[in-house]
């Protein structure tokens, strides 16, 4: 960009000069977009284009079984999905396990962050033991929740028994199902999200406290008044990635029915969209059910989004 | 800065709850995997280890393909790992330090490719692998993993800072062509930054479920495809399953213990800047 403007040389040097500003000038304008070009040629071939084709594939019937089939329905997959009680079952679980684990996990996080926030010994210990459970994958964690609410031999029952409680069959009933998938989906995800409220909390800045501590304000009123401000873009944040991950629960219930399938318990009792989506595809072969299952999802998704944009919107106008 | 508060007793307390609770999963995995199956149907539960870990191990490497299952997942995460951070730093640092036409649109849409859901690729993806016959090859669990808009993002907010303007214009006056300007200068500046996006997206790719269970089956599986084998009934004997279980998960524990910190740091880094 600079060599665009060379003073006038004579002879074969400004020439020289002169090509080789082209040349930059050349390459200034279009090498961002080599530099972009790997990112958006994957993204196109394995983002952008899967996104489209799944909408046209929910147009169509397909079968697993000759994929390259296909035969125009329009929207029937979608009505159908409209009456179909497994579908509204999956969505009201997908709602119900994602209420149960991410509220829960967001306050724990809160008061975790709040603790590690703290002058202490061993913080970094502290800090790797939080996030450990992310280490380990869906498939591990659930295998070993499964054996810890196990009915018969089952450590939780028998810490229950201890206290006097009678045995759960956790895997069986509809809540004591939902709530065991959640404690899973809570323990991976906790630390995680402390860790970013912790990232928060650091960079609060100290001046705030000072002037509410001379204001005389309390430590609850500090918290209410200058830490959840704060924190308020950091807890939406938080807020959003946990929804679009609790939508797309997957690997826990479908682990958390061991041998029998991808149909969330007997009674389909703990089956999220996630898991339909899955059953609706690969079990019974019906690839363009599951494209309409998994448009459906992203436009639950869009919608929430648009009512939690909108909210926004309505409480900042009216102060 | 206002000094923080000294943690007392309480916090020590609370704090050591956190540590019961997140590796007690994990310990009792092992303890679970120590002994023989008859020792999981007892009451009470087994709460110390057994004497069978190494049977166990065994069985689950040789029966379950633990062993081609870790040796696949290395490959898989390691190849999403080394392309992802390429290619983030490529775009991230167009996107930081580069002017060119809409710039501000293309990273919007960069943020966009975060909130799409898996699910929504997963039917095409499966039938374009069918078409080329990439069922149980390493390469249809690879190539969809190397979008990251998470990455381009996380090294752009990096570069933003870490990378002077006025190095890149020097190099570009001294005559530097584009990719030694990479080399000798951005690549430098956004080492650190570049570690850190390895790690995460490592850890990342070795426990990505939803895809791989789609295109791989149990006869070459990466390792999350083989514990889903062993927990759908493939191998009856629980302890054994802990013990696969146990193989899966260890890989990752290690990084955890030799670099926690700087994992630690790059969520707490990509928090804030995000």
């Amino acid at each position: 960009m600079l060599s665009g403007t060379t003073a006038p040389v004579s002879g074969p040097r400004a020439e020289r000069t002169a090509r080789r500003g082209r040349t930059h000038r050349w390459a200034a304008r279009w090498s961002p977009y080599a530099y972009l070009a790997p990112f958006f040629v994957f993204f196109a071939a394995f983002g952008l284009f899967p996104l489209l084709y799944t909408g046209w594939a929910s147009l169509h019937r397909v079968e697993l079984t000759a994929p390259t089939d296909m035969e125009w329905v329009g929207l029937r997959n979608y009505s159908r999905l409209l009456t179909d009680e497994f579908f509204w079952n999956a969505l009201r679980n997908t709602v119900t396990i994602g209420l149960m684990s991410t509220v829960p996990q967001l306050l724990m996080a809160l008061g975790i962050a709040h603790l590690l926030h703290h002058r202490l010994r061993g913080s970094t210990f502290f800090r790797v033991v939080a996030l450990t459970p992310y280490a380990t994958s869906v498939a591990a964690a659930t295998l070993v929740f499964v054996l810890l609410f196990g009915r018969d031999f089952g450590l939780v029952n028998w810490a229950l028994g201890l206290a006097g409680a009678d045995p759960v069959d956790w895997q069986n009933g509809r809540w004591t199902s939902q709530f065991a998938v959640s404690t899973i989906v809570i323990w991976r995800w906790t630390g995680y999200n402390a860790l970013i409220y912790l990232a928060a909390l650091q960079a609060v800045p100290g001046e705030l406290y000072e002037s509410a501590a001379l204001d005389g304000a309390s430590r609850w009123r500090q918290f209410a008044h200058v830490t959840v401000p704060s924190l308020r873009p950091t807890i939406l944040f938080t807020c959003v990635v946990s929804t679009i991950g609790a939508t797309q629960l997957f690997g826990e219930p479908l682990l958390f029915n061991g041998s029998a399938g991808a149909t969330g318990g007997s009674d389909h009792q703990f089956q999220t969209l996630g898991l339909y989506l899955y059953e609706q595809g690969w079990v019974n072969l019906h690839l363009g059910r599951a494209s309409a299952i998994a448009w459906a999802m992203f436009l639950i998704l869009l919608l929430a989004g648009a009512v939690v944009a909108l909210a926004g919107a309505y409480r900042r106008r009216t102060g | 800065m206002r000094q923080r508060a000294r943690a007392g007793v309480l916090t020590y307390a609370a704090l050591i709850v956190l540590t019961v609770v997140s590796l007690f999963p994990l310990v009792w995995t092992a303890v679970a995997a120590s002994g023989s199956n008859g020792r999981l149907a007892r009451t009470p539960p087994p709460l110390w280890f057994g004497d069978d870990l190494p049977e166990n191990l065994a069985a689950a490497w040789t029966d379950a393909a633990m062993g081609t299952a870790l040796l696949n997942t290395t490959i898989v995460a390691g190849t999403v790992a080394a392309g992802t951070v390429l290619f983030s730093t490529l775009a991230g640092f167009a996107f930081a330090k580069l002017r060119f036409r809409f710039k501000d649109l293309l990273l919007l849409l960069v943020v966009g490719t975060m909130m799409v859901p898996p699910q929504l690729s997963v039917v095409p993806l499966f039938m374009l692998v069918a078409e080329l016959s990439w069922t149980d090859r390493l390469q249809s669990v690879v190539l969809p993993a190397l979008v990251s808009g998470f990455g381009v993002f996380f090294m752009r907010q990096y570069l933003v800072t870490a990378l002077p303007t006025e190095l890149v214009e020097a190099a570009r006056v001294d005559g530097a062509s584009g990719p030694r300007v990479m080399w000798h200068v951005v690549f430098p500046a956004a080492r650190p930054a570049m570690a850190v996006l390895a790690m995460l997206t490592f850890v990342m790719s070795w426990n990505d479920f939803f895809w791989p269970i789609i295109a791989l089956t149990q006869s070459n599986p990466t390792v999350q495809v083989a514990l889903t084998g062993l927990g759908r009934g493939y191998i009856p004997d629980q302890s054994v399953i802990m013990a696969g279980a146990l193989l899966g998960t260890l890989p990752l524990l290690l990084v955890f213990v030799v670099f926690g910190r700087r994992i630690v740091g790059g969520i707490m880094q990509g928090a804030v800047k995000g």
